[in-house]
C-alpha cells in the first residue's frame, strides 16, 4: 500500500482528472443546449443540434456522477458539507439537469409545435444553469463558505441561497457559461454544416472572447481584492483526517502564493487564455483542432482555481482553522488505496470504450439524415 | 429536529420509490432486449429486429426516467444525509463510486449506440452493444445492493473514534456480505420479472385486439419462457433472503411476522390477523403450524426470537453502548488510559445503541431508565405495516409466478392463443409486479428503522443540519416536478404501447397496412 500522504495527493489529482473530465465532455453538452434557441431555428436545425450530442451526452453525464462517488468515497466530509452546506444550490442544479434525460428523449417523439418548443427551453435551461451555478458555486469556494464542525464532526452551514449570489461568484458563474458555451460551439464546428456551422462559428467568437475578459478580470480580482486563505501551522500528511488540527488565516492575493512559489503552475492560467485565443484565430479553419483548443482552455480554467486553492478544497470563511483541505478531509488509507486500484483498473477501460463510440457516431449530423431518420432521430 | 428527520425520510422514500418503478423495468427489458436480439442474429428473422426496436422504444421511455430519479439519489446522500455520509462515507461511497466506474459508464455510453448504431454497426457488433447496455444496468444493481446490503448488516468496518466515522476495514467481508449476495439476486430477479410482466401484458392486449398477432405471440412467448424462469429465482431468493433476515435482523424477522413472544421451536406462521401494536399481541391469528420455525431457521429444534425478548436483548446492549460512549471523548483526544480503552474497545460494538438515547437526550450519559427503555422498544419496527407490506409483497410473487407458469405451459401447448381469460388476466397483471417492488422496497428499508446502518448509526443522528422548512421546499419541489415528468411519461408510454409495431414506420404492421380488425 502506499503512503497515506502519497494517497491524499493522488486523490486530489485523480478527482480534479474527473471533474476536468467533466467539464470537457458534458461541458460541449451543456454549451450545445445553452446555443439551441440561438444557433438553431428552425425545427430541423434544432433537431440537428439535439442529434448531434443526443447518442453521446449520456455517457458524458457520467463524468460528473462518478465526480461526485469519487468525492463520497474520496472526501466524505467534503461530500456532506458542501452538498448539504449549499442545499438550494446543488438542488438548482440537479433540477436542471432532470430536464435533460427527458428532453432528449421525448422531444420528438410528438410532432406539435407547442410539444416540441417547450422542451427546446427545457434543453436549453439543462444546459445553461448547470453551468452558470457550478461555476458560482466554484466563485464560492474561491471565497471561503460559512461552515463549522461540532465535536462529533457535524457540520454546520451559516449562510443562505442568496449570500452564493455576490458580485465575484457571478462573475465565475459567467466564466464557467461563456467557457462551456465556447467548447459546445467548437464541438457543432465538426458536427455540423452549412448555416448552422456559421452561426456556431459567430458564437464560439463571441464567446471565446467573452471567456478572455473574464476570466483575466476574475484572475486580478483574485490577485488584488479576494481574501485568500493561507495554513499558518504545521500539517501532518500522515494524521488521521479531523478539521480541528491547524492553524488558517485569510489574507488578500493568499490564493496567489502557489504561483509564486511554483512558477511552472502559471502553465494553467496561460492555457485557459491561448486556448481560446486559438478558437478566436483558428475556428473557421480548424474545426477538431479549435475543439480540442477549447478543452485546454477549459482545463486550464479549471486548474486555475484548484492550484491557486491547493490544498484547501473547501475553505471556511467564518471558522478558517475548521477549513477542509485535501489532506485532512479524507478517506482512510485503506479506501483510497483500494479506490486507486479500481481507478487504475476502469478509467483507461472507459477510455477506450468512450473513444470507441465516438469514433463509430464520427462524422455530421445533416438535415438530410433527420429527413430520413424522421422517427428514429431525437 | 424530529420534523426534519420526518420530512427528510419523507423525501427519500418518495425519490427512492419512484426512482424504483423504473429501474426494475429498465433490467427487465434489458433482458429481454438481448434474448430478442439474440434470436434475430441467430435466426435472421427480421420481426426479432423489429421486437428489438420495438420494445427498445418503450425501454428508451421508461430509461429517461430512471436516469432522472437516479440523478438525485447520487446527490442526496450529501445533500440532505450529510451526517450519515461523513460516518460511513469510507465504506459507503466506495461501491458507489465503483457502480459509477464499472456499470453506469458502460451502461450511459453505450446506450447512445443501441438506439443509432443500427445501420454503423454489424448484426453482431450491434448484439454486443445490447449485452453492454444489460451488463451495465446488471453490475449497477450489483453495486447499488452491496451498498444497501451493507447499510442492513454492517459487515468489515471498525469505528475510529479519532476521525468520529465507520471506517472500511475489509473490502473482501463487504463484498461477499451474505445479505447482499442474496438481495442483489432476489431484487435483479424480480427487475427481470417486471420486464417480463410488462412485455406479457402489452402483447396480450395486441392479441385480444387481434393486433398484429405474429409480433404480439413471440413477445408474448419470449416474455413467459423469460418470466417462469426467473419466477423461481424471486421466490428462492426471497426465501435465502428470509433466512438471513432471521438471522441478521432479527427485529426485522419479529415484526414481519408480528412474534410478539419468544415461542416454542417450531414456530407456527401467521397468515392473517388483527395487529395490536399497544398491547402487543395479534388477535383472530390464523396459523400454520411448523412453517415460520422452517423458514426462518431450516430446522425443527430453533427458536425464533418474539419482540419482548429483543427489547429485553437491545435494552442490555444500550446499557452496554453507554460503556463506550462514556469514554468516546477521551478516547477521540488520545487521551484515554489502558484502562478505559479496554472498556471502550470491549464495548465499542454497541456504541450505536447509545447513540439511539440521542433522540430524548442531548448527551446519551443523562439518560434516565425511561429512556433507556424507550430506546431499546424503538428497535423494533412498527409491526403492522411490515407484516401487511410483507404479505402482499408475497401474494403478489406467488400470482405473478403462476401467471408465468401457465402461459408458458399453454404457449408450449399451442393453446394459449384460445384463452382470452388468459390474455385478460396477463394484461390486467400489469401493476402488480410494480406493486411488488414497491413493497418489497418498503419491507427491506422502513424494517431496516431505526437504524440507517443497522445497530450502528441510528436515522435520526443521519440528517444534515437543514431546517425542516428547506426540506419540505425541496419536498413539494420534488412531488410536483416528479409528477410532471411521470406524467409526460406515462402519456408517452401509452401512446407508443397503443400505437405497437407500427410505431417502427417499417410499414408491415397494423396501422400502416390498413388490415381491419379481426378479432
Amino acid at each position: 500500500m502506499l503512503d497515506y500522504e502519497s494517497l491524499r495527493l493522488i486523490w486530489w489529482i485523480l478527482v480534479a482528472v474527473l471533474l476536468v473530465g467533466y467539464a470537457i465532455m458534458d461541458g460541449f453538452d451543456l454549451g450545445v443546449g445553452t446555443l439551441l434557441p440561438f444557433v438553431a431555428k428552425t425545427d430541423i436545425e434544432r433537431r440537428v443540434l439535439i442529434n448531434a450530442i443526443g447518442p453521446t451526452w449520456d455517457g458524458n453525464q457520467v463524468w460528473l456522477v462518478l465526480g461526485a462517488g469519487a468525492i463520497f468515497a474520496a472526501w466524505p466530509a467534503i461530500y456532506a458539507t458542501a452538498f448539504s452546506g449549499m442545499y438550494v444550490a446543488m438542488l438548482v442544479v440537479l433540477f436542471a439537469l432532470f430536464l435533460r434525460p427527458v428532453g432528449f428523449d421525448y422531444r420528438s417523439k410528438i410532432e406539435s409545435p407547442i410539444w416540441r418548443t417547450t422542451w427546446d427551453y427545457a434543453l436549453f435551461l439543462g444546459g445553461m444553469v448547470p453551468a452558470v451555478v457550478i461555476g458560482v458555486a466554484y466563485g464560492n469556494f474561491l471565497q471561503g463558505v460559512p461552515f463549522h464542525f461540532d465535536e462529533t464532526f457535524r457540520s454546520f452551514y451559516t449562510g443562505g441561497f442568496i449570500d452564493l449570489l455576490n458580485p465575484f461568484a457571478l462573475l465565475a458563474g459567467f466564466v464557467s457559461l461563456s467557457m462551456l458555451v465556447m467548447h459546445g460551439a467548437t464541438f457543432l464546428l465538426i458536427k455540423t454544416e452549412g448555416v448552422i456551422q456559421f452561426r456556431a462559428l459567430k458564437a464560439s467568437r463571441i464567446a471565446a472572447l467573452t471567456t478572455i475578459v473574464l476570466f483575466s478580470v476574475a484572475g486580478f480580482w483574485i490577485a488584488n481584492g479576494i481574501e485568500g486563505f493561507r495554513i499558518v501551522s504545521v500539517i501532518d500528511y500522515q494524521a488521521p483526517s479531523t478539521p480541528f488540527a491547524k492553524e488558517v488565516i485569510m489574507e488578500v492575493g493568499a490564493w496567489m502564493n502557489n504561483f509564486h512559489q511554483h512558477p511552472w503552475m502559471w502553465i494553467a492560467p496561460l492555457l485557459g487564455i491561448a486556448g481560446a485565443v486559438i478558437v478566436l484565430l483558428l475556428g473557421h479553419k480548424k474545426p477538431g483542432f479549435s475543439w480540442i483548443a477549447s478543452g485546454a482552455s477549459v482545463t486550464g480554467i479549471a486548474g486555475t482555481a484548484g492550484l491557486a486553492m491547493f490544498p484547501f478544497i473547501l475553505p471556511s470563511s467564518t471558522h478558517p482553522s475548521q477549513s477542509l483541505l485535501m489532506w485532512d478531509a479524507t478517506s482512510s488509507q485503506h479506501t483510497l488505496w483500494l479506490m486507486l486500484i479500481a481507478a487504475a483498473i476502469f478509467m483507461p477501460i472507459i477510455l477506450a470504450y468512450t473513444a470507441w463510440v465516438f469514433r463509430v457516431l464520427r462524422g455530421k449530423v445533416t438535415e438530410e439524415q433527420i429527413r430520413d431518420n424522421e422517427h428514429t432521430a431525437y | 429536529m424530529e420534523a426534519l428527520v420526518d420530512i427528510s425520510r419523507l423525501q427519500f422514500a418518495f425519490t427512492a420509490l419512484i426512482h424504483f418503478l423504473f429501474v426494475p423495468l429498465t433490467l427487465g427489458l434489458s433482458l429481454i432486449l438481448v434474448v430478442m436480439e439474440s434470436l434475430y442474429v441467430k435466426t435472421g428473422q427480421q420481426i426479432y429486429k423489429d421486437m428489438t426496436k420495438f420494445w427498445g422504444k418503450l425501454f428508451a421511455i421508461n430509461f429517461a426516467m430512471g436516469v432522472v430519479t437516479g440523478l438525485t439519489m447520487e446527490f442526496q446522500f450529501g445533500t440532505n444525509w450529510a451526517y450519515y455520509s461523513h460516518y460511513v462515507g469510507d465504506i459507503f461511497g466506495v461501491p458507489l463510486a465503483i457502480e459509477g466506474m464499472m456499470a453506469f459508464f458502460l451502461e450511459s455510453t453505450f446506450i447512445g449506440l443501441f438506439f443509432f448504431g443500427w445501420d454503423k454497426l454489424s448484426k453482431r457488433k450491434h448484439l454486443m452493444v445490447t449485452v453492454l447496455v444489460a451488463l451495465g444496468s446488471n453490475l449497477s444493481a450489483l453495486w447499488i445492493l452491496i451498498a444497501n446490503g451493507w447499510m442492513q448488516h454492517p459487515v468489515g468496518t471498525v469505528f475510529n473514534p479519532e476521525t468520529m466515522r465507520m471506517e472500511l476495514d475489509s473490502f473482501s467481508a463487504l463484498l461477499f456480505n451474505p445479505v447482499a449476495q442474496v438481495k442483489f439476486l432476489h431484487t435483479l430477479s424480480a427487475g427481470y420479472l417486471t420486464g417480463a410482466a410488462f412485455v406479457l401484458a402489452i402483447s396480450a392486449w395486441y392479441l385480444l385486439k387481434g393486433r398484429d398477432i405474429e409480433f404480439a405471440k413471440r413477445s408474448f412467448a419470449v416474455a413467459a419462457a423469460v418470466g417462469s424462469v426467473v419466477s423461481v429465482t424471486v421466490i428462492m431468493l426471497g426465501d435465502e433472503s428470509g433466512y438471513h433476515v432471521a438471522e441478521f435482523q432479527p427485529e426485522k424477522m419479529a415484526a414481519i411476522e408480528a412474534i410478539w413472544e419468544t415461542e416454542e421451536a417450531p414456530a407456527p406462521l401467521t397468515l392473517a390477523g388483527v395487529i395490536d401494536e399497544n398491547a402487543g399481541e395479534t388477535h383472530m391469528k390464523i396459523e400454520i403450524p411448523y412453517v415460520l420455525g422452517l423458514i426462518a431457521t431450516r430446522s425443527l429444534d430453533k427458536e425464533v426470537a418474539g419482540i419482548k425478548n429483543l427489547v429485553e436483548i437491545n435494552e442490555q446492549r444500550v446499557r452496554s453502548g453507554l460503556q463506550a460512549y462514556k469514554y468516546l471523548a477521551v478516547m477521540r483526544d488520545k487521551e484515554a488510559t489502558e484502562a478505559e480503552r479496554a472498556i471502550f474497545i470491549e464495548h465499542v460494538n454497541d456504541l450505536g445503541y447509545a447513540l439511539l438515547l440521542k433522540k430524548y437526550v442531548k448527551n446519551p450519559m443523562q439518560a434516565s431508565e425511561e429512556n433507556i427503555q424507550q430506546a431499546a422498544r424503538d428497535t423494533i419496527p412498527k409491526v403492522a405495516p411490515m407484516f401487511w407490506t410483507f404479505r402482499v409483497m408475497v401474494a403478489v410473487g406467488s400470482a405473478l409466478a403462476l401467471l408465468m407458469f401457465y402461459s408458458l405451459f399453454t404457449v408450449m401447448r399451442g393453446t394459449a392463443w384460445n384463452k382470452r381469460w388468459l390474455m385478460r388476466a396477463a394484461f390486467w397483471a400489469i401493476p402488480l409486479p410494480f406493486i411488488g417492488v414497491e413493497v418489497g422496497w418498503f419491507v427491506a428499508e422502513f424494517g431496516r428503522q431505526p437504524w440507517t446502518v443497522y445497530g450502528m448509526l441510528p436515522t435520526h443522528l443521519s440528517t444534515s443540519s437543514l431546517q425542516a422548512s428547506d426540506v419540505m421546499g425541496s419536498l413539494i419541489a420534488f412531488v410536483l416536478m416528479y409528477s410532471t415528468l411521470f406524467s409526460v411519461e406515462l402519456f408517452l408510454m401509452f401512446k407508443y404501447a397503443r400505437l405497437g409495431p407500427s410505431a417502427l414506420h417499417t410499414g408491415r404492421y397494423h396501422f400502416e397496412t390498413g388490415a381491419v380488425n379481426h378479432a
